[in-house]
């Protein structure tokens, strides 16, 4: 046997070969009699989305089981299809091709990065299947996507800015020097903030865009000017990491502004770090404190141990696996949308996809629960986009410490589209 | 920030990267001078050199110094074996043919940055620096270990200026370089020599990524812009020239520095490739090379 196994014939590898491949097919084959609901997941499992994809995958995984083990979806099973994009908007529009075409998904939702989201959209549009993004662009409210697109999971980067703004122009200072990505959601961050600070007798003085896959930054440093009162930081991708060290080394323990940053500067990366000590009494914008405050909701906790996250924000099996907290309960949240919706409009299959967009257009109040973890929403169904309560956390001790929560009112603006009004 | 810290800062940053890229480039310009490959893969070595960093600085315990060592050593050293059975398994089937070779590493980047995703995944991991020092200037402070980098870089382009012309092993390198039949001619191994010297590019792409790690992080896709960096500096330089290399590097380093910051990152790439043009046209044999 042992001479089998180091010099295998070309029957026996066939013949093992077949077998892996059956195997493979049967669970595939079993589900499907089941006639479940299908959802299409449009994943960052590689690309600079990666760690963001990580979790996204997890948090949805953990919804799908309640939502499974709860009866389903109108009494069908759900079953989710995860698909790679590796972060990358061409091969995004692929995606939702295939999960739409190739595997009869009944929707698709998950997506992150906004260039991804600019890049998939239109596709979905034209195959008029329901895209929900969980992505935190102004694009869908902007009016710029379609009908077929919405957010209704996490609130938009226009929404988060307006109520952060007050707060930085009132306790940091009022000359800002913002850093941010040089694509579609560092844009955002660009043009509200700017307009916002300045509604609060602020100013922005210098405006540094970082392309999206620069590893080194120290380069861009000397454009921050030396009377800058604040740092607005908004940095993503794989190399955040590496932004707030160099940022560090570079102001080193002489005067430096007050830094305020988006979480996404630290998604998935220990506040704990060495290298990080300079981040101490900073403060960041958190959707959903990444360390457990001390007046959480009742669902907090469970919610939590739904996801494998400690009160600290690291995952329970691995304490150097940091999560990315203050996104990923949006596909949580947005997978209950969904059930919601489907369960209103008595959705049976692709041919109700036209209906199933209406009845989430016709959603407005959110109540907190389990469904929202992440606190109570409304959802404007003429923007195809939600809103909800937005917190500033403190660096204390390297630990992110919530110091303020805004009202859901703080966030809201003016209508700029209403895709009810738009043809299918 | 004035003007005079401002390109002080510049001309550090700029460094760094000369450093980094002079070691990169040396590998590719080495294999292309011996062997006459254009090796398409050679920035996966340099990514390989940074995950194997990071496998190793995390399997071993001990203080960030010593296990810096050990990933010093260990990973071009591995890097480096694995570069020499790629050569026997691909390039010394397809007889070192200059466009064969040049399809076969275009596979080979495919398969190792796979494999890195496969086997090592899609994040991106920090290595702790080996110190953590940090210059404090009146304007600004610094990474010493940047600076680190740069007495490192030069301290291996050093020794492999002595061992190509010091050595007997240099010796018959550049034998060969010159004249592969009339080498063979004079008994010399040219498949071994090969070997050796795919080995040895690995190597030094792969100390690259080692000593490049704990300023950038580990990730499976960073072998793109070393790549594209590299062969701008070789071609710059003059293929097989190890001279032309390290005053391409320090050109092409020091003005990505002072350009990306005093204009933008963009513009230095332009400028930079822009240069590769000119001197295509005017000089083929690029600043150093020898006449084809």
């Amino acid at each position: 046997m042992s001479n089998g196994l180091l010099h295998p014939t070309r029957r026996g590898l066939l013949l093992a070969g077949g077998a892996g491949l059956l195997t493979a097919a049967l669970p595939g084959h079993v589900a499907a009699q089941a006639a479940p609901i299908r959802i299409g997941f449009q994943l960052h499992r590689t690309g600079i989305g990666a760690a963001y994809g990580r979790w996204y995958e997890r948090t949805t995984q953990a919804a799908l089981k309640a939502i499974n083990d709860a009866g389903g979806i109108a009494g069908r099973p759900v079953e989710i299809l995860f698909e790679d994009d590796a972060t990358d908007p061409k091969r995004g529009s692929e995606v939702v091709d295939k999960l739409t075409q190739a595997d009869g998904c009944d929707l698709v939702m998950g997506t992150l990065f906004s260039h991804v989201v600019m890049g998939s959209a239109p596709r979905a549009g034209e195959l008029k299947v329901p895209y929900l993004v969980c992505s935190e662009g102004y694009h869908v409210a902007s009016g710029a996507l379609n009908r077929w697109t919405l957010q209704p999971g996490i609130t938009d980067v226009r929404a988060q800015i307006s109520t952060m703004a007050p707060w930085v122009a009132a306790n940091l200072g009022k000359k800002v020097t913002m850093v941010f990505p040089d694509y579609a959601f560092g844009h955002d961050h660009r043009d509200f903030f700017t307009k916002a600070v300045a509604e609060q007798g602020g100013e922005v003085i210098a405006q540094i865009a970082v392309p999206p896959t620069e590893t080194s930054f120290t380069r861009y440093f000397p454009q921050i000017p030396a009377e800058t009162e604040v740092l607005y930081h908004v940095m993503v991708g794989p190399a955040v990491l590496t932004f707030v060290k160099e940022l560090g080394e570079f102001y080193g323990t002489g005067a430096k502004p007050a830094l305020f940053g988006f979480v996404d500067s630290l998604e998935a990366v220990d506040t704990a770090t060495p290298g990080l000590e300079f981040l101490e009494g900073s403060h960041f914008w958190e959707a959903h404190p990444r360390v457990k405050p001390a007046d959480a909701g009742e669902h907090e906790a469970a919610y939590r141990a739904a996801v494998g996250v400690d009160d600290n924000g690291a995952s329970v099996s691995d304490a150097k696996d940091i999560s990315t907290y203050s996104h990923m309960f949006s596909t949580w949240e947005t997978l209950y949308f969904i059930k919601q919706a489907m369960e209103a409009s008595g959705y049976a299959g692709p041919a109700d996809r036209q209906k199933l967009v209406e009845a989430m257009e016709a959603i407005s109040d959110l109540p907190y629960g389990i469904e929202r973890p992440q606190g109570a929403k409304r959802f404007n169904g003429k923007t195809h986009q939600v809103f909800g309560t937005q917190s500033i956390s403190q660096v204390q001790g390297g630990k992110l410490v919530k110091v303020h929560t805004t009202t859901i009112e703080e966030g809201l603006y003016e209508d700029a589209v209403d895709y009810t009004t738009m043809s299918f | 920030m004035a003007f005079g810290p401002f390109l002080l800062l510049a001309l550090m940053e700029g460094l760094v990267t000369a450093a980094v890229l002079a070691l990169a480039a040396a590998g590719l310009s080495l294999v292309f001078g011996v062997m006459r490959v254009v090796n398409v893969a050679h920035g996966e070595f340099y990514m390989l050199g940074a995950v194997l960093a990071w496998a190793v600085t995390g399997m071993i315990p001990g203080p960030a110094a010593l296990t810096f060592l050990a990933a010093l050593i260990i990973a071009p050293v591995l890097v480096a074996a694995l570069a020499a059975v790629a050569d026997g398994l691909i390039l010394k089937r397809l007889n070192y043919d200059p466009e064969a070779t040049i399809v076969a590493t275009i596979g080979l980047l495919y398969i190792l940055q796979q494999a890195a995703l496969s086997l090592y995944g899609p994040n991106a991991n920090p290595v702790p620096a080996p110190f953590e020092w940090r210059i404090q200037l009146p304007w600004f402070g610094y990474s010493g270990y940047k600076l680190f980098v740069v007495l490192a870089a030069l301290a291996v382009l050093l020794a492999l200026w002595t061992f190509l012309s010091r050595t007997r092993a240099g010796l018959i390198m550049r034998a060969t370089q010159v004249d592969r039949m009339t080498a063979q001619a004079f008994g010399i191994n040219v498949d071994r020599v090969y070997m050796g010297t795919f080995a040895l590019g690995a190597g030094l792409a792969a100390l690259a990524g080692v000593l490049v790690v704990p300023i950038q992080q580990a990730q499976y896709l960073m072998g793109h812009d070393p790549l594209l960096l590299s062969f701008i500096v070789v071609i710059i330089g003059g293929l097989g020239s190890l001279r032309g290399t390290l005053v391409a590097a320090v050109v092409i380093g020091l003005s990505d520095g002072v350009i990306s910051m005093f204009f933008s990152p963009t513009l230095a790439k332009i400028l930079a490739t822009l240069l590769v043009a000119m001197v295509l046209v005017l000089r083929p044999q690029g600043l150093f090379g020898a006449r084809a």
